[in-house]
């Protein structure tokens, strides 16, 4: 068969065998490259330049701030600056960054070559990219977000905001959302299938479990704010009065859904540094993590309670105050998981021999930034203290010890550490300490006293103060500190840049870690292990330095190319047990065309460019539909050769790869969005005035019955279709399509015709949007049952693998359940409302 | 920072819109929480720092405890009665301060704010009159007020630092907000939800009078 494989004879041809196979391409085909390692560190190279573009940002707002009738900038230049500075720095530098460090570490800690779907890493950071970019040239071309990074609505509704500005938000960071959601399916898929053979979960090195918990997180976190940027922006250019309190909108349904995102948004930023920190700790207390255990139960009370408590962002709106107090406990007890990791940071400290070193001096800062963020957490956690507090510059201040104290310093820590393995280069050292030092003090002069100058009742976001205030000389200091603290950070750029110019080589694992990604040469090669590893206990109590040549010398697993692709192992997701041989997709421009594709997508809808907007969608699908010409076979390969004896399957031929577990992923996401939506148009008719409405128009049985049967019975023809293995699926899948077809009609139909217009109230607007997102399920249902019978007519369907007909099932049964649920939701709404019957 | 310090400490925590320096019982009774807050987080603080200097300087001081026992110890023994205490107070205190920080048998002065952008008008429903002043409040002094806070146009808050905390003037809805001025006197008010370019100047005064003028000062406000 297909098994043309030979060892290559020394370490260095079979390095260069498989970097030909991984290595990127030269030219214009770096354009083209999926790879990790490039991927990764594009990722960090751009979320830095979007941090200088933040602070930058600050530093006119301290500048404006310094003095109290400052004329540098006017209130509407101020609104633009503090809105891209904290969108900037949240969407744009925090997550973004992570997102790179995970990209390229995490497929070296699990120890394997890449990660899942590197094509997809590929289309996120061109979305990233771009997306990013469409929100800088709005703010060069002075027409950028003004409404404050939560674009609380209705200042950011058509009516008060009739720019272009809150679209550039809410398209741009959509955009730039598919870049997050789309990674935190591969760390998902990642961590869950492609680790080292032999390790199982508890085995996994901490911060793969750290990164496990925060892409859960992104997974659910990010749908409801993406919904709610959908309602918003189909309010402003459509006027579905989804916000509009006079057409039984609500601007609170607003803060709902962005804060339920937000306030997990803060874990998300906290929690991959935390892990940075559990991971990089114990290196330098010379000791294993203490807790690893409680630390990950640590991590999940987290996880669930974050997404408990967003309405501590909203004890002023006017809520009762018995549901108040549920959400303070929750914000409460959102501390002990903290604190757990704190202790268990000094326990591993006080159990070791600890050791100093720049990595280590920036943890010592995060200590004492993180500590008083998460105290002045607790008191606004409070909520009589949040009544004085909210909003005031006490808030800001609160809020950059948290993300700075918990993000920034590890992050800088972070960097220190990981740069070696980057560069191949340990650094001289002659700046950093002095960085650290003016970025430290800079910081808590900018911003402890600020704590101070919010209770002395400076609201935040006011561009200008009254001089008799009192307010003043508190200002100034924070402008002068702020100031101390960008030399600062000029001065780490400086080190970084001296750092590869000068830095000295080094031969493998500087720090004397125990973690796997030291076990590779640096810089670390395209393919990271020319052998992948076998792990016999936790993997960071590993010996890289006798590890690492082993590997490099084809004595793992896969130690050898085959067929010119990419592979790597799929293990178990308890055991670590290898399951299959997973064989990559090759480099390719797809990913890039897609996503420009995406833009011309997004740009069609700020333009307002609609009849650009169904071409670019058809064409997007198509390209990713596309995609999987790569992967594909024509025959069944049978069992593979991996090494040491052992032979496994190909993961087209496997019972649950990790393409089949991306779709439940993609679906777990796509259901949170539809719920937020559900249960958003619930909440209105609970808090909006003008309930019920007059007229929701006359559905009628006999539409929702039709669509429901049809549904049903696409579900399970498609389910035949995969159950025969090929044989009679070509049937039973255009079976499926007429189905997916007629409930498509079906609910365009209702939508275009049953209801009266979506802009006369809140209510039919959710019946209207339920039934085009339902119409859109069932449509791409129909794509999907075409495209599987272009795949069983093209023979790349078998018994053995028919992986495209089981990933079509998932879909096909989902698109029934959000059809069911569109389909029996006007009836809910209706008997709700009562007076009125649909 | 020192310097900071000290010229702070000279300026203290008084000011108009100072939420330290409280001028009504809820005000008191939320600046008395922060610092008592404060003086607990300083504890805290010193004791997390000291900890860690510890553990880095004498390694063989906190070996002698388990690693188990550190975690237990701070991770849970530590802040859970600290975090219960504080947020059943918090919870009493809020009942508190809904209830306008006085008796409960006292009967209310209702007034109405109305947030618009960029300005807050006032109406007086207890009086025959009703009249109307917009950037001033006038209110009863020792006298629990519930203001009733609306939008017609954005979100704003409603907040004078020294008299309450705040509350969102949120269109479509009517939000409460109970509060009393000890003494008669002028306080600075503020609106604290950004509503557009004109919110930093989206001040007004509250004049609390002594309660035999008040109906003099809203009678003389509506003369003109
Ligand atoms: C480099 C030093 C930084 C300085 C001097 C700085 C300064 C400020 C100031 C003064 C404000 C308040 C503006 C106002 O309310 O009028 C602000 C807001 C904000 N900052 Fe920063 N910041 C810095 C870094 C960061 C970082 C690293 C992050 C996040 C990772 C961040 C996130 C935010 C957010 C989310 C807001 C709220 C924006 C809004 O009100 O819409 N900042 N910053
Ligand atoms: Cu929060
Ligand atoms: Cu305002």
């Amino acid at each position: 068969m297909t098994d043309h494989h030979e060892k290559p004879t020394s370490p260095i041809a079979l390095h260069h065998a498989l970097d030909r196979i991984w290595g990127t391409k030269s030219g214009w085909g770096r354009l083209a490259t999926v790879n990790h390692n490039v991927v990764g560190k594009r990722f960090m190279l751009t979320a830095l330049i979007f941090f200088a573009i933040g602070g930058l940002l600050a530093m006119l707002i301290r500048t404006q701030l310094a003095s109290s009738q400052s004329a540098f900038m006017d209130a509407e230049q101020y609104a633009q600056v503090f809105t891209m500075h904290g969108s900037v720095m949240m969407f744009l530098f925090a997550i973004p960054f992570f997102e790179g460090l995970t990209i390229y570490l995490l497929p070296k800690l699990l120890g394997t070559r890449d990660l899942a779907f590197p094509r997809l890493t590929a289309y996120g950071f061109w979305c990233y990219l771009f997306g990013g970019s469409i929100l800088i040239i709005a703010l060069i071309g002075g027409v950028a977000p003004n409404s404050g990074w939560f674009m609380y609505t209705p200042l950011s509704s058509d009516i008060y905001s009739p720019g272009i500005n809150s679209d550039v938000w809410l398209l741009g960071i959509t955009f730039v959302e598919i870049s997050a959601l789309s990674a935190a399916i591969e760390i998902m898929v990642t961590i869950l299938k492609l680790r080292a053979s032999g390790m199982s979960l508890d085995r996994m090195p901490i911060f793969a479990w750290y990164m496990l918990i925060v892409a859960t997180m992104m997974l659910v976190g990010f749908p409801p704010l993406i919904l709610g940027s959908i309602l918003l922006e189909t309010e402003r250019a459509f006027g579905l009065p989804f916000f509009d309190p006079n057409r039984g909108g609500d601007p609170l349904l607003w803060q709902h859904l962005f804060w339920l995102f937000g306030h997990p948004e803060v874990y998300i930023i906290f929690l991959p540094a935390a892990g940075a920190i559990s991971t990089i700790l114990p290196v330098f207390a010379g000791t294993p993590l203490a807790g690893y255990r409680i630390i990950i139960a640590a991590l999940v009370s987290t996880a669930f309670l974050s997404f408990g408590l967003w309405v501590h962002h909203m004890y002023a709106v006017g809520i009762p105050h018995v549901a108040l107090s549920f959400f303070s406990a929750a914000s409460a007890l959102v501390a002990i998981p903290t604190a757990i990791q704190i202790f268990a940071w000094l326990a591993t400290i006080s159990h070791g021999r600890p050791r100093f070193s720049v990595p280590m001096l920036h943890i010592i800062g995060f200590f004492f930034v993180f500590v008083i963020g998460g105290l002045t957490g607790v008191m606004l956690a409070m909520v009589p203290f949040d009544w004085q507090a909210h909003d005031t510059h006490f808030v800001v201040a609160h809020l950059h010890y948290v993300l700075v104290g918990g993000f920034v310093f590890p992050m800088l820590a972070a960097a220190y550490y990981w740069l070696p393995h980057i560069t191949g280069r340990q650094p001289v050292q002659h700046l950093s300490q002095a960085a650290f030092w003016m970025i430290f003090l800079g910081f808590n002069i900018t911003f402890f006293m600020m704590h101070l100058t919010g209770l002395r009742g400076m609201p935040r976001r006011v561009f200008e103060y009254p001089p008799e205030s009192g307010w003043e000389m508190l200002n100034f200091f924070s402008s002068l500190g702020s100031f101390v603290m960008t030399m600062g950070f000029a001065l780490v750029a400086l080190d970084f840049i001296l750092l590869f110019r000068f830095g000295r080589p080094f031969r493998r694992n500087p720090w004397r870690a125990g973690t796997l990604e030291w076990a590779m040469p640096t810089p670390s090669p395209s393919y990271n292990f020319a052998s992948l590893p076998v792990i016999d206990r936790r993997a960071d109590m590993l010996d890289p330095d006798v590890l690492g040549p082993q590997l490099a010398a084809g004595k793992g697993l896969l130690g050898f190319p085959r067929d010119g692709r990419m592979e790597l192992l799929a293990v178990d997701i308890v055991t670590g047990k290898p399951e299959h041989v997973v064989r990559l997709p090759r480099q390719s421009f797809m990913p890039l065309w897609t996503a420009i594709g995406t833009g011309f997508f997004f740009l069609s809808l700020l333009f307002k460019f609609y009849w650009v907007t169904p071409f670019a969608l058809a064409s997007v699908v198509f390209m990713f539909l596309l995609w999987s010409r790569d992967t594909a076979e024509k025959d069944d390969l049978g069992n593979l050769p991996i090494g040491n004896g052992q032979e496994l399957p190909p993961h087209i031929e496997a019972e649950r790869p990790p393409s089949w577990w991306a779709m439940v992923f993609a679906l777990v996401a796509d259901a949170t969005a539809y719920i937020s939506l559900l249960f958003g148009s619930l909440f209105l008719w609970i808090s909006a005035p003008n309930w019920p409405p007059q007229d929701i128009g006359q559905i009628g049985l006999l539409g929702p019955a039709i669509a429901a049967v049809s549904l049903v019975l696409a579900a399970w023809s498609g389910r035949q279709a995969s159950a025969g293995g090929g044989k009679g699926a070509v049937g039973w899948l255009s079976l499926t399509t007429v189905g997916h077809l007629i409930a498509t009609t079906v609910f365009l139909w209702l939508a275009l015709t049953a209801l009266p217009s979506p802009r006369s109230h809140a209510a039919v607007a959710s019946i209207f949007v339920v039934f085009i997102y339902a119409a859109m399920h069932s449509g791409l249902g129909a794509v999907f049952a075409g495209y599987g019978i272009w795949r069983v007519r093209s023979g790349f369907v078998s018994p053995r693998r028919n992986l495209d007909l089981r990933i079509g099932v998932l879909w096909h049964g989902f698109a029934a359940m959000v059809g069911l649920a569109a389909a029996g939701f006007p009836f809910v709404l209706a008997s709700l409302t009562s007076e009125v019957s649909p | 920072m020192l310097f900071g310090l000290g010229a702070t400490l000279l300026a203290g925590c008084t000011g108009d819109l100072s939420a330290l320096d409280p001028a009504g019982p809820s005000a008191a009774s939320i600046a008395r929480l922060w610092w008592v807050m404060l003086a607990a987080s300083a504890l805290l603080f010193l004791l997390v720092m000291g900890l860690l200097f510890v553990a880095i300087m004498f390694p063989h001081f906190g070996r002698r405890i388990s690693q188990r026992s550190w975690i237990l110890a701070g991770g849970l023994a530590l802040p859970i009665p600290i975090l219960f205490a504080l947020t059943f107070y918090a919870f009493w205190q809020g009942e508190y301060l809904l209830r306008g920080g006085g008796t409960e048998a006292e009967e209310l002065v209702r007034v109405e704010a109305l947030g618009t952008r960029w300005q807050w008008q006032f109406r007086y429903p207890d009086t025959a009159e009703n009249p109307t002043t917009s950037g001033v409040l006038h209110i009863p002094a020792g006298r629990t007020v519930e203001v009733a806070v609306t939008s017609t146009d954005v979100i704003h808050s409603f907040w004078i630092p020294r008299l309450a905390g705040k509350i969102d003037a949120v269109p479509g809805h009517v939000t409460y907000l109970r509060l009393r001025a000890d003494r008669p006197g002028r306080y600075g008010g503020q609106c604290a939800e950004y509503c557009g370019t004109g919110h930093a100047g989206m001040n007004f005064e509250v004049h609390a009078h002594a309660e035999e003028d008040y109906a003099a000062a809203l009678g003389i406000e509506k003369a003109p």
